[in-house]
């Protein structure tokens, strides 16, 4: 073939709203002014982030409660430098974090200067971006905890 | 409270009726109901063969399409490959810039996206003369009312000095004033092509 092969950029985007529900727009709105709740589930347990229902026999869950906003890695890799769309200024590791009085952990990024400050088993703590909106960028992503 | 499959699916879910209880913190606070979630993807996209030849002919205001082998159907915007027999398919076809609506839709609702798209407007697939697949577009410079199922339209162009190697050279479908196809034989003007 002769001629020279042809490219163009190409951009999908799709602008959803999404409605939230009474619970994860309750944990939403907890974000927007600053604490983190979850859900209590039928055993007693608090999951967090929560959902509307119990991921294990499926019944409808609404007793909301506030957790810790120190939380220990469970599980963590090293992401890199961000992606384009990613709202971070620099390298982060992504971490399943288990807030203290939660029973199940949740993904966010973990600001650290590389993979070898990293563990399992480490504390951190949230770092709240200074502009809130009701989302989960609210928490910019976890430090470090400075407790001993 | 266990899921049971003799639930009535229909039925309103068990969720919507649950008081949710929230702590003291965010007691008196608006609840936040809605949250945007965008999503976006960038790609680089490369044509192909067929469709750079098509998009190469776009730029000379020529319609370059492809015809398979086995069924004779031809195929446009062509993709290199004939959809009905899964074979590579033979081209270039040239096509003329007329045909006629086979179906047509008037959207009364503006696109938040799409600004330049003023209600109403006519988008429609349009089977090109000698095509046996429609062309979506629209059909422009004229009232909505006057688009039928048969009307025959041409392409209305870009200036020569703007068009480019793409498909949106084609800003129309205008209609020629010739009379509408006979809607009984919309069915079987366009080759359907047979793999028997």
């Amino acid at each position: 073939m002769a001629d020279d092969v042809l490219q163009a950029p190409l951009v999908l985007e799709y602008p959803f709203t999404r409605t939230t529900g009474p619970v994860v727009g309750a944990f939403l709105t907890g974000l927007r002014e600053g604490v983190v709740l979850g859900v209590k589930r039928t055993d007693g347990t608090v999951m967090c982030p929560p959902l509307e229902y119990d991921p294990l026999d499926a019944s409808p869950l609404g007793e909301m409660v506030e957790v810790g906003q120190t939380g220990t890695v469970v599980s963590w890799s090293w992401g890199g430098p961000p992606r384009p769309q990613q709202p971070f200024d620099r390298d982060v590791a992504w971490a399943l974090i288990t807030l203290d009085g939660a029973d199940t952990p949740m993904l966010h990024a973990v600001f650290v200067d590389g993979p070898a400050d990293m563990s399992s088993g480490m504390r951190v703590t949230v770092q709240w971006r200074d502009e809130r909106h009701g989302h989960i960028a609210d928490i910019a992503g976890f430090v470090p905890s400075e407790e001993s | 409270m266990t899921y049971s499959k003799s639930q009535d699916p229909s039925s309103r879910p068990a969720g919507l009726d649950v008081e949710v209880t929230v702590p003291d913190s965010i007691a008196g606070v608006e609840r936040v109901q809605s949250v945007r979630t965008p999503i976006r993807i960038e790609y680089t996209y490369t044509p192909g063969e067929a469709l750079s030849a098509y998009l190469r002919g776009m730029k000379d205001k020529k319609i370059l399409a492809e015809r398979c082998p086995k069924t004779g159907q031809v195929f446009v915007p062509p993709r290199g490959v004939s959809p009905v027999a899964g074979i590579l398919t033979e081209g270039p076809v040239e096509l003329p810039d007329t045909g006629y609506v086979e179906s047509f839709n008037i959207t009364r609702v503006p696109i938040a996206s799409r600004p330049e798209l003023e209600p109403p407007y006519v988008s429609a697939w349009v089977l090109l003369d000698g095509a046996s697949v429609g062309l979506m577009g629209l059909v422009i410079n004229c009232q909505p009312e006057d688009v039928k199922l048969g009307t025959r339209v041409r392409a209305v162009w870009k200036p020569d000095d703007e068009l480019e190697m793409a498909a949106t050279n084609i800003l129309g479908w205008e209609p020629t004033g010739e009379p509408d196809v006979d809607i009984v034989d919309i069915e079987t003007i366009g080759q359907k092509g047979d793999l028997e």
